[in-house]
């Protein structure tokens, strides 16, 4: 990853912001606040252990970064393949063909016979229905086409299925979620279950939800994939990680995504 | 959160120190140590711990890091303190130096469910980057001088 301070591993926090902000987003805590729609019974969305500042800036269009990134997946949606056809040439109206899509997936695909992230969904209408080549997670093109997808289910439930075929898959990245690994032998859970609130350094743990993803990060001037943002908790505790779109984190991304049921879509949200 | 379950504990301590000897301290480049009433009451290299490197490593980010997860009063030229785990300040007059030793060594003796790392363990992990396989998060004698520095906190 770009950022060589958060690759190390044992360095927990990396963004100094004013303490001031951070006792002030510390006080909020304590108070028992209605988050409205960004909690639903105890699950929180990270927007809420954000600081004030940083949720302005996702909550205004013309503030948050992130929308730049959804006008270049709009145009790309109309911009043609080798094979001359374009998203737009399927899916002439993205507000309602692409609605509750992002909230509804990973899914179980019969084809594949396991889990296929939204990523992976993009790529197939890339190869398959335009000729194009497939793309990595992380690339411009694909986070544009992932956060133009996802804002067509802002303020959607989260809504995966896992019963069913996807039910084998859910019971694996559960697994995986609670497990611990690396040097420092830690699992998901001792940090976004036991621990959502507490200071991890100068870092306000929450509980890692993904109804915002794509994310923008302010770190690294570019929004990011849930798979790269577990690549990044891998390494933190000195685990070797998967790769994107490899079959372990598809599975915990369905896992994840379940976590937050309910909750709302937010692409593309704002995080430090 | 040690408190919790005091029996349970003396049990997994037993069981530990049982197997001990065979399998658990056996890499041959880990100094071995000897469980007893919840402590290693031996220095693990024999030598003394230097309280002075002792807070280094402790503030260390690649190597204690004890200030991600918890509040020490003294090291207070250094910004932002985490909470996950209880403030160190007077840990010294809570624990004898043995007790401290082994929480460094491996805190899941005390709680299976803790958070902290065990600081020099080396196996039992799983999925380790390449370059930390094998080794423990800090050496003997930086265990050492943890546990040196710990006991200057009164
Ligand atoms: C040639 C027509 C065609 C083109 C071009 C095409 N699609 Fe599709 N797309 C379809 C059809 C038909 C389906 C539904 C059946 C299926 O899964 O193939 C679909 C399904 C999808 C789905 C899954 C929706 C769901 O509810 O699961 C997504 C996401 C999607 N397309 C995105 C795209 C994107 C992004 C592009 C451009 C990069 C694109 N499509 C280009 C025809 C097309
Ligand atoms: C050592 C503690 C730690 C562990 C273990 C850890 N993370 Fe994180 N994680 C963080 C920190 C710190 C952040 C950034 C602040 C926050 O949102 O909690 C973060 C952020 C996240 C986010 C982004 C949340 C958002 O709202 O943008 C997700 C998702 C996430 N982690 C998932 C995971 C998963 C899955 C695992 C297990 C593979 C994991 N984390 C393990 C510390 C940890
Ligand atoms: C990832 C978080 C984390 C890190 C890093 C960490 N600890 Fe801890 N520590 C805890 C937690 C949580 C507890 C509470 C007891 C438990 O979980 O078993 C604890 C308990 C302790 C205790 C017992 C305190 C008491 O009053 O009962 C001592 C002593 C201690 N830690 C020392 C250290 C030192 C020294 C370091 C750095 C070398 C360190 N810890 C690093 C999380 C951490």
């Amino acid at each position: 990853m770009e950022n060589e301070k958060s690759k190390l591993g044992w360095k927990l926090s990396s963004i100094a912001l004013g303490s001031v902000l951070m006792i002030g987003a510390m006080a909020v805590e304590v108070i028992a606040k209605d988050w409205g729609k960004h909690q639903v019974d105890n699950r929180r969305s990270g927007y809420t252990y954000m600081t004030d500042e940083t949720r302005a800036v996702q909550d205004d269009d013309f503030e948050n970064p992130g929308m730049l990134w959804v006008e270049n997946g709009e145009s790309l949606w109309s911009t043609a393949g080798a094979n001359g056809k374009s998203c737009a040439s399927c899916h002439a109206d993205p507000d309602k063909d692409m609605k509750g899509v992002s909230v509804s997936y990973p899914r179980y695909d019969k084809k594949l016979g396991k889990i296929i992230t939204l990523e992976q969904m993009v790529n197939r209408e890339l190869v398959e229905k335009m000729g194009d080549k497939a793309e990595k997670f992380d690339s411009k093109k694909m986070l544009s086409l992932m956060t133009f997808i996802g804002t067509k289910s802002r303020d959607m439930p989260v809504n995966v299925k896992i019963d069913g075929d996807a039910n084998p898959f859910f019971e694996k990245g559960k697994a995986f979620y609670y497990e611990r690994r690396g040097q420092l032998d830690m699992s998901c859970a001792n940090c976004h279950e036991d621990n959502p609130g507490n200071m991890i350094r100068a870092n306000t743990l929450s509980e890692g939800q993904i109804n915002g993803f794509p994310t923008y990060r302010l770190k690294w001037q570019k929004p990011g994939s849930v798979h790269r943002r577990f690549k990044g908790c891998n390494k933190q505790v000195r685990a070797k990680p998967y790769k994107a779109g490899s079959d372990e984190y598809s599975n915990l991304e369905l896992y994840v995504k379940w976590r937050g049921r309910g909750l709302p879509g937010e692409t593309p949200a704002v995080r430090n | 959160m040690q408190v919790r379950k005091t029996t349970l504990i003396a049990g997994v301590l037993a069981v530990t120190s049982m197997i001990g000897a065979q399998s658990a301290f056996s890499a041959s480049h880990m100094k071995k140590y000897t469980v007893e009433e919840h402590a290693i009451n031996a220095s693990l290299t024999g030598k003394a711990g230097d309280a002075a490197n002792g807070r280094k490593v402790s503030i260390n980010r690649k190597k204690g890091n004890c200030l991600a997860c918890h509040v020490i009063s003294d090291i207070k030229e250094q910004p932002f303190h985490g909470n996950i785990g209880p403030s160190l300040d007077g840990v010294a007059s809570r624990y004898k130096e043995g007790e401290l030793r082994l929480r460094m060594v491996d805190s899941k003796q005390f709680n299976e469910d803790t958070i902290m790392p065990a600081f020099y363990k080396v196996e039992g992990l799983h999925r380790l980057r390449k370059q930390f396989k094998g080794k423990p998060v800090l050496s003997a004698q930086e265990v050492e001088d943890v546990v040196a520095y710990l006991l200057t906190l009164k």
